[in-house]
């Protein structure tokens, strides 16, 4: 380190002459360039730009010139600084990329390394796709109505029009709630499917009334592949003014459009419900072959066993009898329901060819279906 | 019902081939299209060519086989003799037979050769019924009436050729269950005349009443109301069965019994209406319809002895009931093989009756089948009358004229509707021309009443046919029209969007719920929803434990397992040890289901309601006591490893902390406010048992529990060690988060945080949860210093803090609204949030002292 010269002997700054900042200029640059990575070049600032280098001196001298002199010398220390500062600063970008270059080449890793930590949850597809029926109907403006799986026959029966003797309501179809007092029936049954949340709903809620009610049911099926005692149902009411069988075509459309996709045509048939007169069975065309199967030569379709059509639901327009056993003027109001099987819409939808698959419970099953339908 | 195309031809003349494959599809889709389902088409006896009508000539006993062998010359009438071996031996020289020639085909493709056999050359084969596949009867060749002519085609002379239909007849259309019905239906669909086969056939004495025919009363009119009763007298009891009756019989899937038995069934078949025969030398005095007496038996003809009820619908004579009403009849007066003297029955009884006397007795014959669905009540006399002509012709019997009709006068039913009326169901303008045309065809008697109706148009006077009791309603009638207008005629009325609320905040929850969940690993799985007495022991439940007080059902699926869960945990710990054994030990399963929980006043009888009118609010809530309480619960289970090993290193065991983790994810999900207390109960480890707490504002509400299973329970359900799982009321959380308003968004500052950490000593007892309490509410006392979060991260026991104690470390964050905190705020604040943990909890600072 150079104290502050008080004197301005200008014999004793023969660093500033040009010869010495040339000299410190090139041997400043050669040092530079001949550094070969961060630590080198390190070494050359501070030996030619650091408070010892020759420029550095120079500079302190400056001082000690004659007023005059300060100005001339000054320029010319500053330039050859200028130099070597930029030669230093362009030799550093240049290392610092080459390191970079080499770190980030040695950080490398292998991305495809798998890193499943924890484990893969999933919903069930009965929920998922329970779900997206319902939401179809939620769509159209209906609002989702539960009740109880263990439920009054009542309401299981007798408000949907089944007469006393009808044989659904006998032990081989039905299971009942046991008496506590030992009597022959205790009027308490496990529902055997999700209309009574209709009874419930037409008792409880204003008019007109659009519900869709999805729930668990229990029948005394022999558990096989295609029947399960203990399946999931999902049924649309709605009662209005003025509803009729087109308003039911209607929304049978629009929720195979919303369900399967666009543009399948949809057939009703007579059939035969308590609750519901007239009644239909509901096919959809096949979503899978659209009919093409049933051509002949055409390759078979394992989702409408090469028939063209799916039944998909039964629907019906309410009875007026049901309509009168909740109270509601069936002069007035009529109405239309429409249900359908929840695990049938997973096999159909999702080429599940078995419904014990469904309550077995095995984790690959739901995982298969991810969170959502 | 099965029912043969030729059947339904001869009342409807669609004129259709039954070769015409085209033709019979259209017809199956025709009759699906009207409400009766055809299930499958069969073709029958189509496959058959080559049999003729042969006369035996001459028969040669061949000797020396272990079976009686003939050998028979044969002719076709052609002047050709031919021979065959046969090998039965129900013929003499002179009978016609059915003769396969070589070249013919037999049912199933079955070709005949001449070929050598018992050292002869057969050219053919002379056929059984079996072989003709118009019945299973294989005791013998078919022996043809003598009057068939020879070298004809038995095919066509037996009416082989034909279509079988499968119709599913629904529970309603009672009427379908016949040729005649369906043919009536047939002859609407094709707009061709239809022929009623109970106006066919019939004598000039069909309906007329006789008391020279065995007497009969009918002493209870609810069970009853036609009951006639005809006798045939002389018949030949070994009478052959006419070929053509026979075969159509076999069509319609019925066995050839006896002549007596097979005119009734064949009666049955096509008009609907059950008959049975009685051998009229095993009846004794005047028959009565009656009720059955308690302590009375009866042995039906599958020989099965019934013990009587008072409900039971009996068919009597002096002796005692001789039958089920439409449902079977006595072995006693059964017709035998030596009958010679028939009573004729044809009843109409009550549909209930029959239907709950069927079921009572499980016992369901084509007969109760039929009246359960309701039978034609003015068929009686007509079919009995049919039936007398064809024993008394079959089978060489005298008809006695006229028959015994013991009635009770039956109010019609007449149904009054707008003509309007299945438009306004349809949503399509059929107009009154079209609503009285199908309504006249399918048998109503239709009139219009003068004036005007309600809507301004005509009012029908609708009078059902006897063969349609299912019609009471005018939204029965309105069915009628507008299935035979065709549903694909029934336009498409766009939905008209309602204005729904959507879902209801506790339906938003509970997806959510269940995608947090499946989010942090868990998969949902639908589970069993019964429990068994075992299942309650396995999950150690003590007595009295209200688990236990379970809902009972009376006919379980199987005997063993009566009770619906009161908790998810027996079937998730099922569901989650078959999992383990296919071979999957790292397992986490989620469930939301409701249990159900016996209530101590359970009413015990649920009344059935009228349903005139709508119920009252007492009567409702009269239903409601009568069912159990029915919360939705949402479980999980866990085994094996909550996080696998990898190359990153060994896994993480599942825990008691994943389930009191999962318990949070729930209650998270609900933003309802909560608890993580220590607490005892099965099925859980006594010491790894959380009891979860909501906090709902001054209330506290245990919502359930969570932690490791206890080593008893885990040995007596058969899981792996360590199993844990978690158990909380849906229902009673969805309860809270009801009230719960939207969030209300926090002060974000973006000041510097202020960051302390803290170890504090307590006693090994001191729950960490209480210390955290602790922590918060000393730190909330200071002005307007926020404690943002503070983070557990580290927990010591050792010598260094004496036995019985442990050392809790907390990073503290602290943060000013509206300034950069200086240190001795920090410290304060951090001082005051010691202070009162020591407080609560006795925390000493560690290094303080
Ligand atoms: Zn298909």
């Amino acid at each position: 380190m150079s104290a502050p010269n008080k004197s301005y002997d200008p014999v004793e700054v023969a660093a500033l002459s040009p010869g010495e900042l040339e000299r410190a200029q090139a041997g400043a640059l050669a040092a530079i360039a001949a550094a070969t990575d961060l630590d080198e070049l390190k070494a050359a600032r501070i030996a030619h730009a650091g408070d010892r280098a020759p420029i550095s001196l120079a500079r302190a001298e400056i001082g000690a010139l004659p007023p005059a002199a300060r100005a001339e010398a000054g320029k010319r220390v500053g330039a050859t600084r200028a130099v070597i500062i930029q030669a230093l600063a362009l030799r550093q970008a240049e290392l610092e990329s080459e390191r970079d270059r080499r770190v980030l080449v040695d950080e490398a890793v292998d991305v495809s390394l798998p890193w499943d930590r924890t484990l893969a949850g999933a919903r069930h597809p009965v929920t998922t796709v329970g779900e997206r029926l319902a939401d179809v109907f939620v769509d159209m403006g209906y609002e989702i109505a539960e009740g109880p799986e263990v439920e009054a026959e009542w309401y299981n029966f007798d408000a949907l029009n089944f007469p006393p003797d009808h044989p659904a309501r006998d032990s081989y179809d039905t299971i009942f709630v046991a008496s506590p007092d030992g009597r022959e029936r205790s009027g308490v049954v496990l529902r055997t499917h999700t209309s009574p949340v209709q009874i419930r709903a037409m008792l409880t809620r204003p008019l007109p009334l659009y519900v869709v009610s999805p729930g668990k049911c229990y029948r005394t099926d022999t558990l096989d592949a295609t029947h399960s005692p203990v399946f999931h149902q999902i049924e649309c009411l709605a009662v209005d003014e003025g509803l009729t069988m087109a308003d039911l075509r209607g929304a049978i459309n629009a929720f195979v459009a919303a369900m399967f996709g666009e543009g399948l045509r949809t057939r009703l048939r007579p059939d035969y419900f308590p609750f519901t007169e007239p009644s239909a069975d509901v096919s959809m065309e096949c979503h899978v072959c659209r009919g093409a199967s049933t051509k002949p030569g055409a390759p078979p379709c394992r989702v409408c066993r090469s028939q063209g059509w799916i039944e998909i639901a039964g629907c019906g327009m309410v009875n007026p009898r049901v309509l009168v056993a909740c109270g509601i003027d069936p002069d007035r109001y009529s109405g239309f329901a429409f249900g359908l099987g929840i695990e049938r819409s997973v096999m159909i939808r999702h080429g599940v060819a078995d419904i014990r698959e469904t309550i077995e419970g095995d984790m690959r099953f739901s995982r298969a279906f991810g969170t959502e339908a | 019902m099965r029912v043969p195309l030729s059947w339904l031809l001869e009342y409807a003349p669609v004129g259709l081939a039954p070769d015409d494959d085209a033709g019979v599809a259209e017809m199956a889709r025709r009759l699906t299209a009207c409400g009766l389902e055809v299930e499958s088409v069969e073709r029958v006896g189509q496959d058959i060519s080559g049999v003729v009508v042969a006369e035996v000539l001459d028969v040669e006993e061949l000797t020396g086989f272990n079976k009686p062998i003939r050998y028979c010359a044969v002719s076709t009438g052609d002047g050709q003799d031919r021979h065959v071996i046969c090998g039965a031996t129900n013929f003499a020289a002179g009978a016609r037979v059915p003769l396969a020639l070589p070249g013919a085909v037999l049912p199933g493709g079955f070709e005949i050769g001449a070929r050598k056999t018992y050292g002869k050359v057969s050219e053919g084969m002379i056929c059984a019924v079996d072989e003709l596949a118009i019945g299973d009867d294989h005791t013998g060749i078919l022996v043809l009436p003598p009057d068939v002519p020879l070298g004809i085609d038995f095919i066509e002379y037996a009416g082989l050729r034909d279509v079988v239909f499968d119709v599913n007849v629904t529970p309603d259309k009672g009427f379908a269950l016949s040729v005649r019905g369906i043919a009536r239906e047939l002859a609407i669909a094709y707009d061709v005349p239809f022929t009623d086969p109970a106006e066919t056939g019939l004598p000039a004495d069909a309906l007329e009443v006789s008391a020279a025919v065995y007497p009969a009363s009918i002493a209870d009119p609810t069970g009853c109301d036609r009951f006639v009763l005809r006798e045939v007298l002389g018949c030949d009891p070994s009478a052959p069965v006419p070929l053509r009756m026979r075969v159509r019989l076999a069509r319609a899937g019925q066995r050839s019994v006896s002549l007596a038995v097979d005119v009734t069934n064949y009666l049955m078949l096509e008009l609907g209406q059950p008959l049975h025969a009685y051998d009229k030398a095993r009846l004794s005095g005047p028959i009565v319809v009656r009720r059955a007496t308690s302590g009375e038996k009866l042995e039906t003809i599958d020989h099965i002895v019934r013990e009587l009820v008072p409900d039971d619908i009996v068919i009597s004579d002096s002796t005692g009931p001789i039958g089920l009403a439409g449902t079977m009849g006595g072995v006693e007066s059964e017709v035998s093989d030596s009958t010679r003297d028939l009573v004729l029955e044809a009843g109409h009884f009550s549909a209930r009756g029959v239907a709950r006397m069927s079921r009572r007795h499980r016992l369901g014959s084509e007969a109760s089948a039929r009246f359960e669905r309701g039978v034609d009540s003015e068929l009686q006399r007509r079919a009995c009358a049919r039936a007398t002509v064809m024993l008394a012709e079959f089978g060489g019997g005298t008809a006695v004229p006229g028959c015994t009709y013991a009635h009770v006068d039956v109010e019609p039913v007449t149904i009054t509707m707008a003509a309007g009326y299945p438009d306004r169901v349809a949503g399509l303008a059929y107009g009154l021309d079209t609503v009285q045309t199908r309504l006249r065809q399918v048998g109503c008697l239709v009139e219009v009443e003068p004036g005007v109706a309600r809507d301004g148009g005509v009012t029908l006077r609708v009078t059902p046919p006897s063969w349609r009791p299912d019609l009471t309603d005018p939204a029965d009638l309105a069915e009628e029209v507008i299935r035979l207008e065709g549903y694909q005629n029934i336009p498409v009325r766009d939905v008209r969007a309602t204005a729904g609320r959507g879902l209801t905040a506790s339906q938003r929850l509970r997806r959510a719920a269940g995608r947090a969940l499946a989010y942090h690993g868990f998969v949902e799985v639908v589970s069993h929803a019964f429990m068994s007495a075992a299942d309650f022991d396995k999950l150690q439940l003590p007595a009295g434990d209200p688990r236990r007080s379970a809902v009972r059902l009376s006919n379980p699926l199987t005997d063993d397992e009566p009770f619906m869960r009161t908790t998810l945990l027996a079937g998730l710990l099922r569901t989650l040890a078959r999992n383990v054994g296919r071979g999957m030990p790292d397992v986490a399963l989620y469930e939301f289901g409701l249990v159900f929980h016996a209530r101590p006043d359970e009413a015990p009888f649920a009344p059935i309601l009228p349903v005139d009118h709508g119920p009252s609010e007492a009567d409702t809530a009269e239903l409601a006591a009568a069912l159990p309480d029915q919360p939705l619960h949402v479980g999980v289970v866990l085994a094996g490893n909550a996080e696998p090993p990898g190359w990153w290193g060994p896994g993480r065991q599942a825990g008691w902390q994943d389930a009191v983790e999962a318990a949070r994810i729930v209650l998270r999900s609900a933003r309802v406010a909560f608890e993580v207390r220590a607490d005892q109960r099965e099925p859980w480890h006594p010491g790894r048992c959380a009891a979860v707490v909501m906090l709902d504002g001054e209330r506290e509400v245990l919502v359930g529990h969570a932690g490791e299973l206890h080593p008893r329970a885990i040995a007596a359900l058969g899981l792996p060690a360590r199993t844990a799982a978690m158990e909380l009321d849906f229902s009673a959380i969805e309860r809270v988060a009801d009230t719960l308003g939207p969030v209300q968004a926090p002060p974000l500052s973006s000041y510097p945080v202020a960051v302390q950490d803290v170890a504090l000593v307590v006693a090994q007892g001191v729950p960490a949860a209480d210390v955290e309490r602790a922590l918060l509410a000393g730190a909330a006392e200071v002005g307007d210093i926020r404690l943002e979060s503070l983070n557990l991260f580290d927990i010591y026991t050792g010598g260094q803090i004496g036995d019985g104690n442990k050392s809790l470390a907390y990073t503290l964050r602290f943060r000013a609204p509206d300034r950069t905190l200086t240190a001795e705020e920090a410290s304060a604040a951090r001082d005051a949030a010691v202070a009162e943990a020591a407080r609560r909890t006795g925390a000493v600072l560690r290094g303080a002292n």
